[in-house]
């Protein structure tokens, strides 16, 4: 059925479709849309589940970890410094492998204080051990929480489906809402290995030694090392389990495509933008107009960020003439973080091949700053025609 | 207080294995024992880092035989919340949730959480056991660390300042039970729990915790100690049911016998308090007889 509906709704709308059975929240803005339309659903009867609302984000992931250890699936929601806030729970839901799912509305994080869009505050969580898949539109939201829990359960990691705050978060679209039938088809109930449970006792994320130790049957048990290096395996393994998941989608729903990344008229260009979330979907525009130019471009957003699906990127970049990409974060005291890890991948890749690519890294759009599709074009043309700048280029900013 | 529970009547089911990772004489392995006795085979434990983190032993071992789900420091309440709406929601109601936290993690870093749990009435019991410090750092002073104390990082001068009343401050959440505990008088503390199981909403338990390595005393004397706080009046133990406070055990039998302890006892006999002066010592008795004047005349 399509609806048209804003992308808070859109994520609410999908949550509600799998299921959870405890959802905790604290208000954040942009995020506070979804967690109220989710309360709306358990107060009228249209979600059975426990909607707890907390003190605080610390406290909202405290909750979706003890709740997912006792064998609920769960939700939550935040944005910037809620998520900042959340950084030592949310590390500790990674370690305890637990496939908690969580929408990120991307927005700025203070100081100084600003609520409106940019990626720092997921780009900030990049290397804590979830899955970061990024949206670009209202369909991609309400199809990404729901394979997110398929995903997170399948490889016990846990996922934030990451959509820019008032761009995605408040606009209004067009989409299929799914049909409850087609998810529970696609989503079995949520059955983990071990839920805490007073006939089975088990002590959970105890203190756990650098070295391997014997346990009281005699059994090897694992180190800390272990678990981690467990967690770096399933994250990448995340990488294959994607494409089952949009296999099986597509068969159930109808729709689906590339997992990893989205393309738009890269096989012939000479140059690539590159990007996450709704910006790509603008430089669609630029790549139009440009196109009409004579000139070879096209644009590829990056959907899954971690794990970061470096081959299949390596493999849509290789012979191209230069990737242009642009940021809503940056890595401060370097570049942008997509920037340093397409590099990191092409290199890995096409290093001595002769079809490695220059990179020209835009920062655009920090805090809110309106993105002006005429500037995108202005600057992914010059990245066409000149040397390629070492440090990352900041676009219209005003000094 | 409906029940007397005595040596021979407390249940015989262990549920913490013997040899934990506890230090000799620790007040803790004592309160936790007889503790887990009262709250039975159908419990499910949150345990925020502190020395019962140590006491539960070292991956893949563990010395308590209820499941326990280890937590943040600063998260245990919300974590006892989202078992407790997890239990719910597969209708699992019957299995008590209980959060052990210590005195750092209850008084000062878990306060905001503790709160939040409280404020929306959820159903489980919260123990703090107080040993007046961060003893598993190596005993750095808390928000309930007393007046007068040495401790790691009050190395020469004592703590200044006053002891956090973490009970008063849970019992204006309007909680449906508070009890102050010691695990000198463990009878006591496992007649309260059974007396609160059945009890809605939050169950906040505050528990003296002698500790020797934190408060500087032989391993035998942790028991004496403990006593010594109470019969000198100066840690009371207590339940507030409905907002009505009412000694009990040993403190109660004080309103009795009208004779407390000089609290100069309690004080020499800890390393921790050597620098507290008889001046100070003797204006710290005044507080206490002023308090105890305070009991005496309710009563009457």
């Amino acid at each position: 059925m399509q609806i048209i509906e804003n992308g808070n709704t859109a994520a609410a709308l999908g949550v509600r479709l799998c299921r959870p059975q405890v959802i905790a929240a604290y208000p954040i803005t942009p995020q506070t849309p979804v967690t109220e339309r989710l309360s709306e659903f358990v107060e009228e009867g249209t979600l059975k589940a426990e909607y707890i609302p907390v003190e605080s984000e610390h406290s909202a992931m405290a909750v979706c970890i003890a709740a997912s250890s006792a064998g609920s699936r769960v939700f939550t929601a935040t944005s910037a410094n809620g998520l900042l806030y959340m950084h030592e729970q949310i590390q500790w839901a990674a370690g305890a492998r637990l496939p908690i799912v969580m929408c990120v509305v991307n927005r700025a994080v203070g100081a100084p204080w600003n609520i409106w869009n940019d990626q720092q505050d997921s780009i900030s969580q990049r290397d804590i051990g979830w899955i970061q898949i990024y949206c670009a539109d209202h369909q991609q939201i309400i199809d990404t929480v729901i394979k997110a829990y398929w995903l997170a359960e399948k490889v016990s990691v846990p996922i934030m489906v990451c959509y820019d705050g008032y761009i995605l978060s408040h606009t209004f679209m067009p989409f299929d809402l799914p049909q409850q039938k087609q998810v529970d088809t696609f989503l079995p109930p949520f059955r983990p290995e071990y839920a805490l449970n007073p006939d089975e006792p088990a002590n959970l994320n105890t203190v756990t030694l650098p070295d391997v130790r014997v346990d009281v049957r005699g059994e090897l048990a694992h180190g800390y090392m272990e678990i981690r290096y467990l967690l770096q395996k399933d994250t990448r393994l995340a990488l294959q389990e994607a494409a089952q998941a949009e296999k099986r989608f597509t068969e159930i729903f109808g729709r689906g495509g590339d997992p990893y990344i989205e393309p738009y008229l890269c096989d012939d260009a000479e140059y690539v933008a590159v990007g996450l979330g709704s910006i790509t979907y603008q430089l669609r525009v630029c790549v139009d107009a440009l196109r009409k130019e004579g000139i070879k471009v096209g644009v590829m957003g990056v959907r899954y960020y971690r794990p970061f699906p470096d081959k299949v990127i390596a493999e849509a970049l290789k012979n191209k003439k230069a990737v242009i990409v642009f940021e809503k974060a940056l890595s401060y005291g370097y570049e942008g973080a997509l920037a340093s890890d397409l590099k990191s991948a092409l290199y890995e890749y096409l290093a001595g091949t002769g079809a490695l690519p220059v990179i020209q890294n835009y920062i655009v759009g920090i805090g809110g700053r309106e993105i002006h599709t005429a500037d995108l074009t202005k600057a992914l043309k010059a990245a066409t025609r000149s040397k390629v700048s070492p440090e990352p280029v900041w676009i219209g900013l005003k000094l | 207080m409906q029940s007397k529970t005595n040596i021979l009547s407390l249940p015989v089911e262990e549920f913490v294995h013997p040899g934990t990772r506890a230090c000799s004489g620790c007040g803790l392995a004592i309160a936790y024992r007889v503790g887990l006795k009262a709250l039975g085979k159908d419990t499910i434990l949150i345990v925020p880092p502190s020395c019962l983190t140590v006491l539960q032993g070292l991956f893949p071992v563990a010395s308590t035989k209820l499941p326990c789900l280890n937590v943040t420091f600063a998260s245990t309440a919300a974590a006892a919340t989202g078992i407790i709406a997890s239990l719910k929601t597969q209708s699992k109601e019957h299995i008590t949730v209980a959060a052990w936290a210590g005195d750092g993690g209850t008084a000062d870093i878990g306060l905001q959480a503790l709160s939040g749990a409280a404020e929306r009435g959820d159903n489980f019991i919260y123990f703090c056991y107080d040993n007046e410090g961060y003893m598993n750092t190596g005993a750095q002073r808390s928000g309930t660390t007393p007046i007068g104390a040495l401790t790691a990082n009050t190395p020469f001068k004592g703590k200044l300042q006053q002891k956090k009343d973490v009970p008063a401050i849970m019992a204006a959440h309007n909680l449906s039970y508070v009890a102050a505990c010691s695990a000198a008088y463990p009878l006591d503390l496992y007649d309260k729990i059974k007396n609160c199981l059945h009890l809605p909403g939050t169950k906040y338990f505050h528990i003296h915790i002698p500790c020797p390595p934190g408060w500087g005393y032989d391993t035998r004397y942790g028991i004496k100690i403990g006593r010594l706080a109470v019969e000198s009046g100066y840690y009371d133990l207590y339940e507030i049911v409905e907002g009505r406070i009412r000694l009990t055990a040993a403190s109660e039998k004080l309103m009795e016998k009208r004779k407390l302890v000089p609290v100069r006892e309690y004080f020499r006999a800890q390393s921790r308090f050597r620098i507290l002066s008889d001046e100070q010592i003797a204006d710290i008795q005044k507080q206490i007889d002023k308090k105890w004047e305070g009991y005496y005349k309710q009563v009457e």
